[in-house]
């Protein structure tokens, strides 16, 4: 009984803010748009008979018919994919330092990575914009030491967005890697070194295959957040990066069009559930090894 | 027939595999080694034995290529090993946390140190297979090191840096996380192993019992020094210092001003009714000061005063029972408490002695050591 109780409080969580919300949005992803309050039909004011009698998966269907949603959700898949791959080659070194750093100085650094998180993820991004424009930081310094001579133009392209997404999403590769890393056992470097392994060949043959577990973590934390990605495409990107939160935004506020942007929103969240799954089996192997 | 003895320290025309030449180590101001000289030979089982901190484990480092000295030369089979790295050296080493590489299975981890010197895949598994044999772990070859007990893994561990065949095999504590009983049997089980290969191998123990069951040769250390090597039994019946008297097994010292009697005799006034006698073969000078140190063992326990060069009265204080052995402590009547050992060869039988009782404890003239430090 008292097992049924605790085992209710996560189940309800999960009913309360994911489960019945998104069944809401699935119901409107199968609805039409009208001109009304809410803006579209039908509701439940006609009864649930009737209304469910007029929901068909025509949104769907549009969704496959105009290109700019499959173009939207293979370029996210596209900018998530690289940025991923950018973050961990960025995080990866400086999680490695971390861990070889002596121990007194692993909680400064350890603060230093999620310092940024006290301020809002907003105005990190918009300071972005300062540093990346024709006339930001950046570009004022490259000028003032005489490597261009005319500005590079950063911001509005998809390398702002790569940017902005590796700068935020950093940590979140860094943090789990770190923690495999640390883990390591310096002696079972050592030992790798004593039966005829070079520095290199040790770190391919032990460092490597011991933080998998961290990096495939980290892969994940930073893959899934990207791809759904909106804020960082439309402040750095401009209207040339194409992606699908960006998209769905649009429908939702600009074109008022909630159906189909529902429908974009329930085909985002599929696509997002494959690797969350993968996610959770690699944790969950993870924490078989260890016993 | 005479049956050699193995003891190549003695032959000066045997060449060692192993010489420290003058070698020192420092770690910033600290000194770990200081100024060592010391050859290891072929086929030995050299233990290095001492407290924590005293530069064993960094003169092990040192030897497998992790440390470099700061002075000093260091060669092996004659040729200076000073900067060579670990993995150019013919040499292997069992750590102490035994390092096995928990994503390979038993079998890869004692593959690992062929596999990069590329041998041909025959000759690997045939050598693989082999260890496993050599180490009783061929059931367990699938196994990854979570999945087999402590004692497994250890074998895992030698089997591994035997698999090289290496010149030198160096042991960091190798049974040190092993319970009492499996750590004997494996004492056995190194020796036995270390006999089959051939291989020389030097241990690092802080286990005094440990070191004087399986090394050939012991060398006792004390804060980046070698205080003395030898032979198990010579170290045990005849230490050079108090350090190492007193840090191997346990002993009684007595301390007080010498006098020669005669050739190689003299006599130690330690305080108590009469002087002492000693043998020694290191000479004294008449007034210097010197200690006899003794083992409990060689002290006899009598209700009577016996017919012994030396007989000191005293009562009980404290009775240790060891079950094999009982230890009494008995004080003296210038308040020094002397440690006598007797075996407890019958099973049922009274006591002979209990607390406060008056005895007599005596031993030969030649049961203890003297020492001049």
């Amino acid at each position: 009984m008292k097992r049924a109780v605790l085992i209710a409080v996560p189940y309800f969580w999960l009913l309360a803010l994911f489960m019945i919300p998104f069944l809401i949005v699935f119901k409107i992803s199968l609805s039409d748009a009208a001109l009304a309050i809410p803006p579209y039909m039908p509701t439940m004011k006609e009864g649930l008979g009737a209304m469910l009698s007029q929901l068909d998966f025509e949104n769907f269907i549009f969704l496959t018919e105009d290109d700019l949603y499959w173009k939207a959700y293979l370029s996210s898949l596209k900018i998530a994919f690289i940025s991923t791959v950018f973050t961990f080659l960025v995080g990866y070194p400086i999680a490695y330092a971390m861990a070889r750093a002596p121990t007194q100085w692993r909680a400064t650094l350890m603060m230093l990575i999620i310092l940024p998180f006290w301020t809002s993820f907003l105005i990190r991004v918009y300071a972005w914009v300062g540093i990346l424009s024709t006339e930001g930081l950046l570009n004022r310094f490259l000028m003032w030491i005489g490597i261009i001579s005319d500005p590079l133009i950063i911001l509005n392209t998809s390398t702002a967005v790569y940017i902005g997404i590796v700068y935020t999403y950093v940590p979140f590769m860094i943090l789990p890697i770190y923690a495999a890393l640390e883990r390591l056992d310096e002696s079972l470097i050592e030992a790798a070194e004593d039966l005829g392994c070079s520095r290199m060949k040790a770190f391919w043959l032990i460092t490597v295959p011991l933080s998998k577990g961290g990096i495939i973590a980290g892969c994940f934390l930073v893959f899934i957040p990207a791809l759904g990605e909106f804020v960082i495409p439309s402040l750095l990107g401009g209207s040339g990066t194409l992606m699908i939160g960006k998209v769905l935004f649009e429908e939702f506020f600009s074109n008022r069009d909630w159906p189909v942007a529902s429908a974009v929103a329930v085909i985002l969240l599929i696509i997002l559930i494959i690797p969350i799954i993968l996610f959770q089996r690699n944790e969950q192997r993870q924490q078989e090894a260890e016993e | 027939m005479v049956e050699t003895v193995f003891a190549p320290w003695e032959d000066p025309n045997a060449s060692p595999l192993i010489s420290f030449k003058n070698v020192t180590k420092r770690f910033g101001t600290f000194v770990a080694i200081d100024d060592l000289t010391l050859d290891i030979y072929e086929q030995e089982f050299f233990a290095l034995l001492g407290p924590s901190g005293c530069g064993k484990t960094t003169m092990m480092r040192m030897l497998a290529g992790f440390e470099n000295p700061s002075e000093g030369s260091m060669s092996l089979s004659g040729q200076d090993i000073a900067g060579i790295p670990p993995n150019k050296r013919a040499v292997n080493m069992m750590f102490q946390s035994y390092a096995l590489f928990p994503h390979l299975s038993v079998w890869e981890n004692i593959a690992f140190g062929l596999r990069r010197d590329g041998v041909a895949k025959d000759a690997l598994s045939a050598r693989v297979d082999e260890m496993l044999k050599l180490t009783r772990l061929e059931k367990f070859a699938r196994r990854k090191p979570h999945q087999i007990s402590g004692g497994q893994r250890q074998r895992v561990a030698l089997a591994r840096s035997l698999a090289k065949a290496p010149k030198l095999l160096l042991l960091d504590e190798p049974l040190g996380a092993l319970d009492k009983k499996l750590r004997q049997d494996t004492q056995f089980e190194l020796m036995d192993i270390q006999e089959k290969t051939g291989t020389t191998f030097v241990i690092v123990t802080h286990d005094q019992e440990e070191a004087m069951t399986v090394a050939s040769r012991v060398a006792v250390m004390d804060e980046g020094r070698i205080v003395q090597v030898a032979t198990p039994q010579k170290i045990y019946e005849a230490p050079d210092s108090i350090y190492v008297a007193d840090f191997i097994g346990d002993v009684n010292i007595l301390t007080g001003p010498v006098k020669a009697t005669g050739a190689e005799t003299y006599t130690l006034d330690f305080g108590g009714a009469a002087p002492v006698v000693a043998t020694s073969e290191r000479p004294f000078s008449d007034g210097q000061t010197g200690h006899l140190a003794i083992r409990p063992e060689k002290i006899g326990i009598h209700a009577e005063r016996p017919d012994a060069p030396n007989t000191v009265q005293g009562k009980v204080l404290d009775i240790a029972y060891l079950g094999n052995l009982s230890t009494y402590y008995v004080e003296l009547p210038n308040a020094q408490i002397i440690k006598a050992q007797t075996a407890n060869t019958q099973r049922i039988s009274r006591r002979a002695f209990t607390w406060e009782d008056p005895v007599w404890v005596s031993w030969s003239a030649t049961a203890g050591v003297l020492l001049d430090q």
